[in-house]
């Protein structure tokens, strides 16, 4: 233990600890910006400097540790003039137009100013302006970059992917796509952990609810809007509802009321992609093809992104099967537009997304016989929801629970869990289950995969589970970066798996890169719980009891893997340079 | 009023002097990457400002130029601008009055020429092509890129132990390093922006003087292959040290009695004890090399044969036999190479030099080594016979320093032109041409006859000191080519044809210095390995020091002290004094931690393994 003064308090903390966290521990919050706990510690931004008695020159409390008998002052005037000077120079070159930014209201640098009461501020404004392209899904605006390098070091560390760089020197350094590269041509999976990782608004996704307010003002347009799992585990935060408030029948009543003809929830389409998929490896599994490599799932577009540009050679393993996302958009278009008696160009589909990546896959490239073009006509965010929700000046606490719009109204417990680490695999196994043996397991019987806490063991839960005399062996990772290492150790034959799922983000889509924003804060853990509730107290709770997904094969599909699925249900995935 | 006065300087002239010698070091510790365009526009407004205002195309022409780089930078210019900006440079160099003007204007135009791909990314992307990626200099610049600011927080908490253990993990020679490694890490540390760089070759000895035996860590499990290594160098040595710890079975092929290549056989005892270089030695034996003396390979042993007997052969064979002068008489009595020279000294075999006058031709650290050997050999004269000027040798600075003091004389300024040679064949002089300096070609100044009559200076042993090459013969007839006295790899030491041989060291990059040698060493380790199908890492567990937080005031550097040199001639004891342990305490909280402070701490700043 290490005893040291702070601000005239004798305190006592463990060895190695930052002086930041010292002061934290003992009630004194100290202002920062640039500091990412684990992930940037890198003592750039200078706001969190402190005063060490005896010394001259300030020191930086995020990445300096406590030693024994440190008299420290947070807020001296030393320190305060400083701290406050560096904020006015960062402000310098800081697009400060906070009325038409969207993190107005939710930017460390705005508090961090706001806190020290600046005014005015006594430089030259520099604001640079880097080209970016707008129609990019990923938006970088440059004038408001603070360089904090967050991002870069999210994508290097976390993700593994080192898509941002800094470039240049001097006064000309800045944040850039690494390589010289421009964005489209790097190998960005579009997972979005620099947009929530930014503590500006220099990172976010391409706004699309204009498309979206455009749609439901087209008279001829039917706007058909799905909503995923993940997106009610967390709405409700930034519109300050309670776990319990923020049902997904409010979200469908919101969207009702901005003048969507349809709304449903992703977790139908999630059971379809089971029905699917869980064939589909049932399949693969049994005629041996999953004896040297696993079957991938392929239901996140950034882990699709992923494989595509760093494991081409193993695009194969992935399933065929399409995303919730893209199965509802498919069956929107030809199942219920014949249902609802429209031509599939009437209908407008619209899909909410805990996800930027999303907003990619909607742009693939088209297989088979869509009718009407894309599966999904525009995917937003849950950011962009809230937007559409505060815009319409809707008051969350008026919104009611509706149900989700027929036929297809149902969603299991374990399409639910579709948005968090292992609940694909979860929900898979279930039903894989019931195929093999023509009865249920207890629904809670695959639990081995869920996470015990955010990004432990390395993102990876590994289970093996005994059907009679079969043995599947199932690994699920979230993370990119911890995908990259499970990837590495299966090519090494290090490890063997059956049926591995993947999702890009840590935590899984709770966790998103198109989720609300909360500094410093990683709430994927505590969204996936919520998830895990729901599943709980679900009706039903195996995706194979879904009343609507039996009626739509009886009635459209025939069977999981029928030529019609095939056609609207699966893709081929192709390496990135194959692609127009 | 008197009609003189004496000048004194006033008081801004002085701070400004200061501030003169502040920018001369900070220039010379600037980190790589940085951006060329902008570097070009500080450099141009910091000549600008040196300019009197007399002449038109100085005062008024190099603010043009720095105002269009400005453009360049702003991503306002286009490529007409790099044609207009060339033309005013040209003009400026052809027109201005003085040198202020013109040398401005051409470093503008040695740049405009150099990084124009810099310029035309600016122009065409707006953005720089250079990225700063080099954070910790001294890392950086050390070929094995050894954790400097490591071992030197280790050495100030006395953890040498430790110390020895980290640098172990890139270079397996800490002692003899501590001794003789070339320091170019030191060329641009950060130090220098504050008064002088640490001097990190003197903390690495303190580590090896006080650390005692260190044990090497334990090898990987046994992988059953085996490694031919031609060469108990430096180089060959450090192969076959990580070799060993990846667990591969390594067999090093010596010709002479002993191990050590150059280190024993070339640098003299009083530079670094044998004593000392046996410790380093004996740790990497302890990995479980074996050792095989006495075969020459292609004499002996074949690269064949070795071929088929191991799963991998490593050709380290350094660069050992002389250049010629191509003079007549190069063959008569009494001249032979440095290489030779100390290579008998190195195997005790020592020649008697008392009395006799000995001229030795070179101006490089071997021949530094040469004329300060035959010193101890008691002759009466000995001088070093060079072609340019004391500045222009390539010998590190305090070893020509440690020559003069004991005596050497240097005859600079002249070109051997013939050898006298007596009627037994015996050499007896040398005849050399004086020479004048001349012009600069390639940044380094020429030299030309000033047309004087040679001068004779007699002599009765003469050394040259004038480079080495390798015995080529059996490679090239095995196949492995060679070009210009050397072995020619791949950058990986790897050759297209020859799967499983691998070449590294001296023989491969013509002669440098030992930390280029294990540089080398580490690249062929790792491939080899590869090549065996295994991808074993070399890390080291040692838990480094956080930094001490202080205010960095202004501290002399601690320099070595070393022998009487009235005393030191006498015998081959070592030359240099350590440092005390207070004195290394001292000189090691002078290191600024770059790992921590900067951008170290955000990227490249430690590497743990490789």
């Amino acid at each position: 233990m290490v005893n040291l003064t702070i601000d005239g308090k004798q305190i006592t903390v463990e060895e190695n600890t930052t002086i930041m966290e010292a002061a934290a521990q003992n009630g004194i919050p100290i202002p920062k910006l640039c500091y990412l706990k684990g992930i940037n510690e890198i003592a750039a931004c200078r706001v969190c400097v402190v005063e060490l008695e005896g010394k001259d020159r300030l020191i930086t409390s995020c990445n300096n540790v406590a030693e024994e008998g440190m008299v420290i002052y947070t807020n001296s005037p030393k320190v305060r003039r400083n701290r406050r000077t560096t904020v006015e120079l960062i402000l310098s070159q800081h697009d400060s137009h906070c009325v038409s930014c969207g993190r107005s209201g939710n930017c460390s640098l705005q508090s961090v100013a706001n806190d020290l009461n600046i005014i005015d501020i006594p430089f030259k404004m520099e604001i640079g302006k880097q080209a970016w392209d707008k129609q990019f899904p990923l938006i970088r605006d440059s004038s408001k970059c603070i360089k904090c390098m967050r991002c870069v070091q999210v994508c290097d560390k976390v993700q593994g992917l080192g898509i941002w760089d800094v470039e240049g020197t001097g006064i000309w350094t800045t944040v850039n796509v690494a390589g010289h590269k421009n964005i489209s041509e790097a190998d960005c999976s579009l997972c979005g952990q620099c947009i929530t990782h930014c503590p500006v608004g220099a990172l976010r996704e391409r706004d699309d609810t204009e498309k979206v307010w455009e749609a439901i003002a087209d008279k001829e347009k039917i706007v058909v809007v799905q909503v995923a799992p993940a997106v009610r585990a967390a709405w409700g935060e930034e519109l300050g509802l309670k776990e319990e408030d923020a049902s997904i029948g409010k979200i469908l009543d919101a969207l009702k009321r901005m003048g969507v003809d349809y709304a449903f929830d992703t977790t139908f389409s999630a059971d379809l992609t089971i029905m699917e998929e869980g064939n589909e490896f049932l399949k693969r599994f049994t005629a041996g093809e999953l004896k040297e490599r696993p079957m991938f799932t392929s239901c996140c577009p950034g882990w699709v992104r992923f494989i595509k540009s760093q494991f081409p050679h193993m695009i194969g393993q992935l399933s065929t099967a399409k995303s919730p996302q893209q199965m509802f958009g498919a069956v929107m278009k030809t199942y219920f537009a014949e249902k609802i008696g429209v031509s599939p160009e009437q209908i407008f589909t619209v899909s909410v997304m805990p996800c930027v990546a999303k907003k990619g896959e909607r742009e693939m490239e088209l297989f088979y016989e869509e009718y009407a073009g894309h599966d999904i006509d525009v995917v937003i965010t849950t950011r962009e929801l809230v937007k559409m929700i505060r815009s319409a000046h809707i008051s969350p606490d008026t919104l009611e629970d509706i149900e989700s719009d027929r036929p297809m109204q149902q969603g299991s417990g374990a399409g639910v869990i579709f948005g968090v680490t292992g609940g694909v695999m979860e929900a898979a196994l279930r039903t894989a289950y019931y195929l093999l043996k023509k009865e249920n397991p207890p629904a809670d019987a695959f639990k081995a995969v869920r996470s015990p806490a955010f990004q432990a063991n390395d993102g990876v839960a590994e289970a093996d589970f005994n059907i009679d005399d079969i043995t599947v062996k199932t690994a699920v990772v979230s993370g990119l970066g911890n995908t990259r290492e499970l990837l590495g150790k299966i090519e090494r034959g290090e490890v063997h798996y059956d049926f591995v799922e993947v999702m890009a983000c840590p935590g899984g889509c709770v966790g998103g890169g198109g989720q609300p924003i909360h500094d410093g804060e990683e709430l994927a853990f505590e969204r996936g719980r919520k998830l895990y509730r729901l599943d709980e107290n679900a009706a039903i709770r195996f995706s194979h009891e879904n009343q609507d997904i039996l009626q739509m094969y009886e009635e459209f599909f025939e069977a999981p893997l029928s030529h019609k699925a095939h056609t609207l249900l699966h893709t081929e995935h192709k390496r990135q340079e194959d692609e127009v | 009023m008197s009609r003189l006065e004496i000048a004194s300087p006033n008081r801004a002239r002085i701070v400004m002097e200061g501030l003169y010698k502040d920018l001369e070091r900070r220039i010379e510790s600037s980190p790589p990457g940085l951006c060329p365009v902008d570097m070009s526009r500080a450099f141009l407004d910091l000549c600008h400002a040196q300019t009197c205002g007399k002449c038109v195309p100085c005062r008024i022409g190099l603010g043009q130029l720095s105002h269009f780089i400005e453009d360049v930078l702003n991503g306002k210019a286009t490529m007409e601008t790099l044609d207009i900006m060339e033309q005013t440079a040209l003009s400026i160099m052809e027109s201005a009055d003085c040198a202020i003007g013109y040398e401005a204007a051409n470093m503008v135009y040695k740049g405009l020429i150099g990084y124009r791909d810099d310029y035309i990314g600016h122009i065409q992307n707006n953005r720089c092509t250079c990225t700063y990626n080099q954070p910790v200099s001294c890392v950086s610049l050390c070929p094995a890129h050894v954790d400097i600011p490591g071992y030197i927080a280790l050495v100030g908490e006395g953890r040498y132990q430790d110390a020895i253990r980290l640098i172990r993990k890139d270079n397996p020679f800490p002692t003899t390093c501590g001794f003789i490694c070339e320091h170019p890490c030191e060329a641009r540390c950060r130090r220098n922006m504050v008064d002088d760089s640490v001097n990190i070759r003197g903390l690495k000895r303190v580590a090896a003087d006080f650390a005692g035996e260190v044990d090497p860590p334990a090898c990987a499990p046994s992988t059953g292959k085996r490694v031919a290594v031609l060469g108990g160098g430096p180089g060959g040595l450090s192969a076959a040290y990580y070799l060993q710890l990846m667990g591969h079975q390594v067999t090093v092929y010596e010709m002479l009695p002993e191990l050590g290549g150059m280190l024993r056989y070339g640098i003299p005892n009083y530079r670094l004890p044998k004593n000392r270089l046996d410790e380093d030695i004996r740790s990497i034996l302890k990995t479980g090399v074996e050792v095989k003396h006495g075969l020459k390979i292609g004499q002996d042993i074949t690269i064949q044969e070795l071929r088929e007997q191991y799963d991998a052969v490593l050709i380290t064979i350094g660069a050992s036999t002389d250049k010629k002068l191509g003079l007549e008489g190069e063959d008569a009595e009494g001249v032979l190479s440095a290489v030779q020279f100390l290579r008998n000294v190195g195997k005790h075999e020592i020649m008697d030099l008392t009395g006799k006058e000995v001229a030795v031709i070179g101006g490089g650290n071997v021949s530094m080594d040469a004329v300060r050997t035959a010193k101890r050999l008691g002759a009466k004269k000995v001088s070093i016979v060079y072609r340019r000027r004391m500045s222009d040798m390539t010998a590190l600075r305090g070893e020509i320093d440690g020559a003069i003091a004991e005596g050497i004389e240097l005859q600079t300024l002249k070109a051997p032109s013939s050898i006298a040679v007596d009627e037994k064949n015996h050499v007896k002089g040398i005849y050399v041409t004086p020479q004048m300096v001349s012009a600069i070609r390639d940044g380094r100044a020429s030299i030309k006859p000033t047309g004087e009559e040679d001068i004779y200076i007699p002599c009765d042993v003469l050394i040259k000191a004038i480079g080495q090459n390798i015995e080529t013969r059996h490679f090239e007839e095995a196949g492995i080519p060679v070009a210009r006295g050397r072995i020619v790899t791949k950058r990986s030491g790897t050759f297209a044809n020859m799967p499983g041989v691998f070449a590294g060291g001296d023989c491969a990059s013509g002669p440098a210095s030992v930390i280029s040698a294990i540089a080398a060493a580490k690249v062929v380790a790792a491939n080899i390995d590869e090549y065996l199908g295994y991808r074993h890492e070399i890390s080291c567990d040692v838990k480094i020091p956080e930094p001490h937080l202080n205010d960095n005031s202004p501290c002399g550097r601690v320099n070595l002290t070393e022998r009487e040199a009235c005393e030191r001639i006498c015998d081959f004891e070592g030359v240099e004094n350590c440092m005390t342990e207070k004195e290394a305490k001292q000189e090691a909280s002078r290191c600024l931690r770059c790992d921590h402070f900067g951008y170290g701490i955000f990227k490249g700043g430690r590497e743990t393994l490789w």
